[in-house]
């Protein structure tokens, strides 16, 4: 039987006070103050779709045997790369085989479920098992748009297999209209929108109900038989009206998460999904309704196996982890919409060659190192010749992943001098717990907070940007480890 | 059973640019003057010279690699001439390769010169570059020299459980000692005294380190010839001969950085260099008999942490000893950075082991006015060190005179 066998999620830690954002932009579009309520996630400086995604399928692989995954199937808009196989990327960083199927689904916000739709086919006709579907978008409105305040950014990763399944997937229904709400084009950095009436009256009040409608009628399910119904809107009103039109009970209607979050595009319905998951019981029915050009509806019914999940940080856990973007114009430089000068020194020109990280992908993408099979040494990089000056033993190390592994800060710094986005730039030497140690960068925390002796975990992040050649490089940092809710 | 360098070869004459923001002048430019001060005090025609090393470092304001640039602008006339880099002890290895080409009976007059021109980038602090190699790009930290020096800080701290207001004292000395040499030294970059407590009030740089615990970043050149012993009597009757007492590399094997068993606190190259050459040079007692010392003061706690891997302060006892004065210029035990050192006098990288040597060989022959002289100085040590904590090129030298 296929369906969901484990979830993820994940919500950068910094949120931005819409408020914020409408003191310094409200002057323009004083109307938008109809979206000023509540904060939206933003993804750190050294964050992207593509890291967000990494992020929510670390989650959703807790617990999971990595050998047993078939498949990483990625949704977005937002994917760093147009032509180079953002999923390829998604599966090094995971740890995961090489001979696996990857792939990527975009255009529109749909995806997400379309991906999820192509896992659960494929796994029902067992041509893959075990997929893992993660979704995420890092989406920009222009400056002074609603969309500037209606976005937000996150991601969710699902583990779609045939054995423990918490959540059996029974049937679903799509429709797909070229209905334009948002678009960009090939070269825009921001969404453009239509009217909102008319996608609020034609769009979401014409499109969800026909996709629940066909679900309904395809499995013979009623409304009432749902415990939750997922479904993105980020309109108050229309949200009521179509609660009401599709009789969906409050105790039903699974929460957008527009003040937690915002409207996060691709991944949306799916992370509203993974914090159903999450206060699901076995037995509950629930509905996941995703839109843009058109929709998907799919229904689920969740298992006894649902208690048995390892522990996860998933939505609920990411809401918790939170710190305030207390500087709009930090947002703007961030996402470069406003340049900034990080000086002369960020402009010294290094260039990926691409047959050294061909090489090194092992190690960059999955943070691999080595251990030593005759004195049991771990150490990364990779080394041919043991480190340990007592072994010395040449050519005997097999692969050693750090990328799960816990460290302690043996020493750090916040350095003014090196051109950053997010002065001063932190990094220090990591040891692990269990051998072997490194010079990380540190994200997601302030220089005064730390010490050494703190213990860390790493998270993979962008690393570079390289603008001349549109180049995306990742590498892995390290970040305090705080304790999941 | 190889008996080392000691005693083989003399220094015949030296030569340092002014260090600074030398604007007006190419690295080509600095190369010639310190050639001719050089030349000028051994004494000899540029035809005598037989082989030349010639270290620069950085590649991305460079004079060019090889060892044509430095053929070219001094018109030495067709002679071995060979480059030499080895990071921050690139001039040292010049200096190295020069002696050993003399001991070895190769050649009978050998020059060795360094340069640098840092002030080409536009920026405060070294260019970042590929010195690590093009692969680091893809997987090291967003790193500049001051926050990995930094680290020292927080990890000495850490080991012997010392509060960061005191490393911010002693090294805060360090840098107040640097000063007040350098203001008294006319070659020197930075020429003017500050007091600690500014130095601890400066602008954060690396945390912990404040713009007065960094190094100047500066332009200039240093240059050597030697010779045996022997020329170098018949050369200059009427002189003390300063001879080369010990020269020692250690680089690192990647145990510091890839090993858990060095603990960020100090330099193990600088240990082991400094062991070796106390014992090239026959000294038993460094902290009894050096004299006086020129040693790595990229930032103020390098120098801090240098004190003991040279052997001269107890381990976990830099702080007593910075704090008393042991080496400060005058009433110190070995005074150290006598002539403003990395900090003051400036570190153009391929450069500063030569000038280290030229301050050691001034004091050795007494040609530094009564305010910043040692006195009855026998031996003097200069230390280099190049590359990052974790990952380095530790070279000491020592000379003296009999």
């Amino acid at each position: 039987m296929a369906g969901i066998c484990s979830y993820g999620g994940y919500v950068p830690r910094y949120r931005l006070n819409r408020g914020l954002v409408y003191g310094a932009m409200g002057w323009m579009n004083p109307a938008n103050i109809a979206n000023a309520r509540g904060e939206k996630a933003v993804a750190n400086f050294d964050e992207d779709s593509i890291t967000m995604a990494v992020a929510a399928g670390i989650d959703a692989l807790k617990g999971v045997d990595k050998s047993t995954v078939g498949g990483v199937y990625y949704a977005s808009t937002t994917m760093p790369y147009k032509e180079r196989l953002n999923a390829g990327i998604i599966t090094a960083a995971l740890g995961l085989n090489d001979q696996i199927r990857a792939a990527d689904f975009s255009g529109g916000i749909k995806a997400g479920t379309t991906a999820l739709l192509a896992a659960l086919e494929g796994v029902a006709a067992k041509g893959v098992d075990n997929v893992v579907v993660t979704a995420s978008d890092c989406r920009l409105g222009k400056p002074a748009s609603p969309q500037e305040l209606i976005f937000g950014d996150a991601a969710a990763a699902l583990v779609v297999g045939s054995e423990n399944v918490i959540a059996e997937f029974k049937g679903a229904f799509s429709t797909t209209y070229d209905f334009v709400d948002h678009y960009r084009g090939e070269t825009a950095k921001f969404d453009r929108a239509w009217e909102d009436r008319w996608i609020r009256d034609l769009g979401f009040a014409q499109l969800v109900p026909e996709a629940v409608q066909g679900l309904l009628e395809k499995t013979g399910l009623a409304m009432t038989d749902f415990a939750k119904v997922v479904y993105p809107c980020h309109y108050g009103a229309a949200r009521k009206g179509l609660n009401k039109k599709l009789g969906i009970t409050p105790e039903q209607d699974q929460s957008n998460l527009q003040v937690e979050i915002g409207e996060t595009g691709t991944p949306h319905s799916l992370v509203m999904f993974v914090k159903a998951l999450e206060e699901a019981k076995p037995g509950d029915k629930i509905l996941l309704v995703s839109f843009g050009s058109g929709c998907d509806a799919l229904a689920f019914e969740v298992t006894e196996n649902i208690a048995k999940l390892a522990p996860r940080a998933a939505i609920t856990g990411s809401l918790a982890n939170r710190a305030d973007l207390d500087n709009y114009t930090k947002y703007l430089i961030w996402r470069d919409i406003l340049p900034g000068d990080a000086g002369l020194r960020s402009e010294e020109d290094l260039w990926t060659r691409w047959s050294q990280l061909w090489r090194k992908r092992r190690e960059v993408l999955g943070l691999w190192g080595t251990k030593c099979q005759a004195c049991g040494t771990v150490q990364y990089p990779k080394q041919r010749i043991c480190v340990n000056p007592e072994c010395g033993a040449a050519d005997q190390m097999e692969e050693y992943c750090f990328a799960d592994k816990v460290g302690k800060i043996a020493s750090y710094t916040g350095d003014n001098l090196a051109a950053s986005v997010n002065p001063p730039a932190i990094y220090g030497q990591v040891v692990f717990e269990e051998g072997g140690k490194y010079m990380f960068d540190f994200t997601d925390c302030d220089l005064d907070s730390l010490a050494t002796g703190m213990p860390v975990v790493v998270s993979f992040r962008r690393k570079y940007s390289d603008k001349h050649r549109d180049i995306a490089g990742y590498f892995w940092k390290a970040v305090p480890k705080r304790e999941e809710a | 059973m190889a008996d080392g360098i000691r005693d083989k070869v003399a220094i015949l004459g030296m030569g340092c640019t002014k260090f600074g923001e030398r604007w007006d002048c190419s690295g080509e430019d600095l190369m010639v003057e310190s050639f001719l001060e050089c030349l000028a005090d051994a004494g000899i025609e540029k035809k005598e010279i037989q082989a030349a090393y010639f270290g620069v470092h950085i590649d991305e304001v460079n004079v060019g690699k090889a060892g044509t640039p430095l053929g070219a602008a001094l018109k030495l006339p067709f002679i071995p001439i060979t480059r030499t880099e080895n990071f921050c002890a690139t001039a040292t290895e010049a200096f190295r390769a020069a002696t050993y080409a003399v001991a070895s009976g190769a050649y009978d007059i050998v020059l060795a010169l360094g340069v640098e021109k840092l002030k080409d980038t536009g920026y405060g602090g070294l260019p970042g570059g590929a010195a690590f190699g093009t692969e680091m790009f893809l997987r090291g930290s967003n790193a500049t020299a001051p926050g990995l020096f930094a680290q020292l800080a927080t990890a000495y701290a850490a080991k012997y459980n010392i509060p960061m207001e005191k490393i911010k004292d002693a090294i805060a000395h360090v840098s107040a000692k640097s000063h007040f040499n350098g203001a008294m030294n006319p070659k020197a970059h930075l020429r003017k005294a500050v007091p600690e407590e500014a130095i601890k009030a400066a602008p954060m740089i690396a945390y912990p380190l404040g713009l007065f615990d960094c190094c100047g970043v500066s332009d200039g050149s240093a240059a050597a010839i030697v010779t045996t012993p022997e020329i170098a009597k018949s050369l200059k009757p009427n002189q003390d001969i300063i001879k080369v007492k010990a020269l020692q590399i250690s680089v690192s094997s990647g145990e510091e950085e890839t090993y858990t068993n060095w603990d960020g606190a100090h330099f193990a190259t600088t240990r082991v260099a400094a062991t070796k050459a106390y014992e090239e040079a026959g000294i038993k007692n460094p902290r009894e008999e050096v004299s006086m010392m020129e040693v790595h003061d990229c930032f103020s706690i390098t120098e801090f942490v240098t004190m003991e891997d040279v052997h001269i302060s107890p381990k976990g006892g830099a702080y007593e000893d910075v704090m008393n004065g042991f080496y400060d210029l005058k009433g110190g035990g070995v005074p150290c950075q006598v002539d403003g050192g990395l900090k003051c006098f400036g570190h153009p990288i391929g450069a500063s082991g030569l000038r280290m040597i030229y301050a050691m060989y001034e004091q050795l022959l007494e040609r530094v006015p009564e305010e910043r002289a040692v006195k009855n100085a026998r031996c003097g040590l200069t230390h280099n060190l190049g590359g990052t904590p974790a990952k380095n090129v530790a070279a000491i030298s020592i000379i003296g005179r009999d």
